[in-house]
């Protein structure tokens, strides 16, 4: 009838953290080991082998951090200004400001073109997010998002919908309807949510699925419908300012670069940082992908913008000067790559010619930090959103 | 409980350094021809590069479009 085992508790020290506590008769190996269950607990949790302990760990990662640069250097046999010297060098550049969009009443912090090659949406300090026909400068939408400080938004890639978000560490979605008299808050879809603010949001290649990078950390990429939190990206050791994702239609990774200095490169579907570059002396504010897709530029409050290349794992351009002494926060590529558009902190943009690494002009125009650069998906013209309230169509 | 936190640091850093270690590099100048035949071969569809007549370029027209 009743025939139930017991399990006789010994009392006394335990082996591990020497406090007298019921201790768990186990054995491992063979050898009878005394713990406590706490101590226990840890040690399965840990798995440590046995005589692994943080110094050798820490010394295998500096042996595999020395090997790492070894690899990187033996590949490293010339500049890539080196080999473009050959290439013809560009000539004179004229680039004006063709419109003016003024309409924020507060600093412009992030903008994005639609596919249709003539819209954009901006989002500001105050705010407020509006969506602009470029050409002719009218105002199409304009939504009042309840927080402050929307750091990031995106056109969606069909064109009927937006993405942003801010200070309130979510990302909205707001479809965009035709009919000019509708309120367009009303038909808000949070989508993302993280514990700190949202730095950068973007579609992928569908309205379906959006990445976003935050304050926090992280990188989530999420289903718009559902608003479920598809695959996290852990890895960055501080705020993560900005992400890219690859051009390819077939490409699956994305890059996000932050205040630890790093730049790292992801594969959406496993989460797995697959590579990472760690050169900047600063945060950095922007990253670009090259528009082949194997390399990618960066801009940092260090005042350079830098180019990696992902097949040789390194650095292989930078591109400063003495007299650039404000950081560059936003950074984008030309159609062919050839130029590289770089938005500083003292008003102004340089452009550079990103295979022999000189600057090939500089624009003046705005009154306060230029906050974000983005070329037009048919390379037609560029758009620079500023600390001063507007934003500049070049071309 | 610190200790364990760090190990659990320490042993995540070493596996992330043993993912990198293992990537399949190639050299820096075939990276570089690579970087430049691109910029080549799309040189001549890049407006911003090589410019296009006014009367193409939507932006650059000094009245705005009417499309009627």
């Amino acid at each position: 009838m009743c025939d139930q085992t017991f399990l006789a508790i010994t009392f006394g020290p335990c082996d591990n953290c020497t406090q007298n506590k019921p201790l768990m008769n186990i054995y491992l190996k063979n050898e009878p080991i005394n713990y406590c269950s706490l101590c226990v607990e840890l040690m399965a949790c840990q798995a440590l082998a046995k005589g692994e302990t943080i110094n050798t760990l820490k010394a295998e990662s500096e042996s595999l951090k020395a090997k790492l640069e070894e690899e990187r250097a033996k590949l490293h046999d010339v500049e890539l200004h080196q080999v473009a010297e050959k290439m013809e060098a560009l000539g004179q550049f004229v680039m004006k400001t063709r419109r003016t969009l003024k309409g924020h009443g507060n600093k412009v912090l992030c903008m994005d073109w639609c596919r249709d090659k003539r819209r954009i949406v901006s989002s500001s300090q105050d705010g407020k997010v509006i969506v602009w026909d470029a050409y002719t400068t009218n105002k199409e939408h304009a939504v009042t998002m309840p927080c402050t400080w929307v750091m990031a938004c995106a056109y969606a890639p069909s064109g009927c919908a937006v993405a942003c978000g801010g200070l309130d560490n979510k990302c909205s979605v707001y479809p965009l309807s035709l009919d000019k008299n509708e309120n367009l808050s009303s038909k808000k879809k949070s989508v993302a949510m993280h514990t700190n603010y949202l730095s950068s949001c973007s579609f992928t290649n569908s309205d379906m699925q959006i990445l976003t990078s935050s304050g926090d950390g992280t990188c989530a990429l999420w289903d718009v419908e559902s608003g479920q939190l598809l695959q996290s990206f852990h890895g960055h050791s501080a705020d993560v300012l900005t992400l890219d994702l690859a051009p390819s239609e077939t490409g699956n990774t994305f890059v996000s670069g932050g205040c630890d200095k790093k730049a790292n490169v992801w594969d959406m579907r496993s989460g797995q940082n697959v590579q990472s570059f760690e050169t900047h002396e600063s945060d950095i504010n922007s990253v670009k992908y090259y528009p082949s897709g194997d390399a990618f530029a960066s801009g940092s409050d260090d005042a350079t913008c830098r180019l990696f290349d992902l097949r040789a794992d390194r650095e292989v351009a930078i591109y400063s000067k003495e007299s650039i002494i404000f950081g560059a926060s936003s950074v984008d590529f030309s159609l062919s790559g050839r130029l590289l558009f770089a938005g500083h902190n003292d008003y102004t943009i340089n452009v550079w010619d990103v295979l022999k690494g000189t600057r090939v002009a500089i624009l003046f125009g705005h009154e306060n930090r230029v906050s974000t650069v983005r070329v037009s998906p048919d390379g037609t013209a560029f758009c620079s959103g500023s600390w001063d309230n507007t934003l500049r169509i070049w071309a | 409980m610190s200790t364990s936190n760090n190990i659990a640091q320490a042993r995540k850093l070493v596996e992330q350094l043993r993912i990198e270690a293992g990537f399949e590099r190639i050299k820096v100048s075939k990276a570089a021809a690579d970087l430049m035949s691109y910029c080549e071969q799309h040189a001549r569809s890049d407006p911003l590069l090589v410019g296009v007549p006014t009367s193409e370029n939507p932006f650059k027209d000094k009245k705005p479009c009417i499309i009627l």
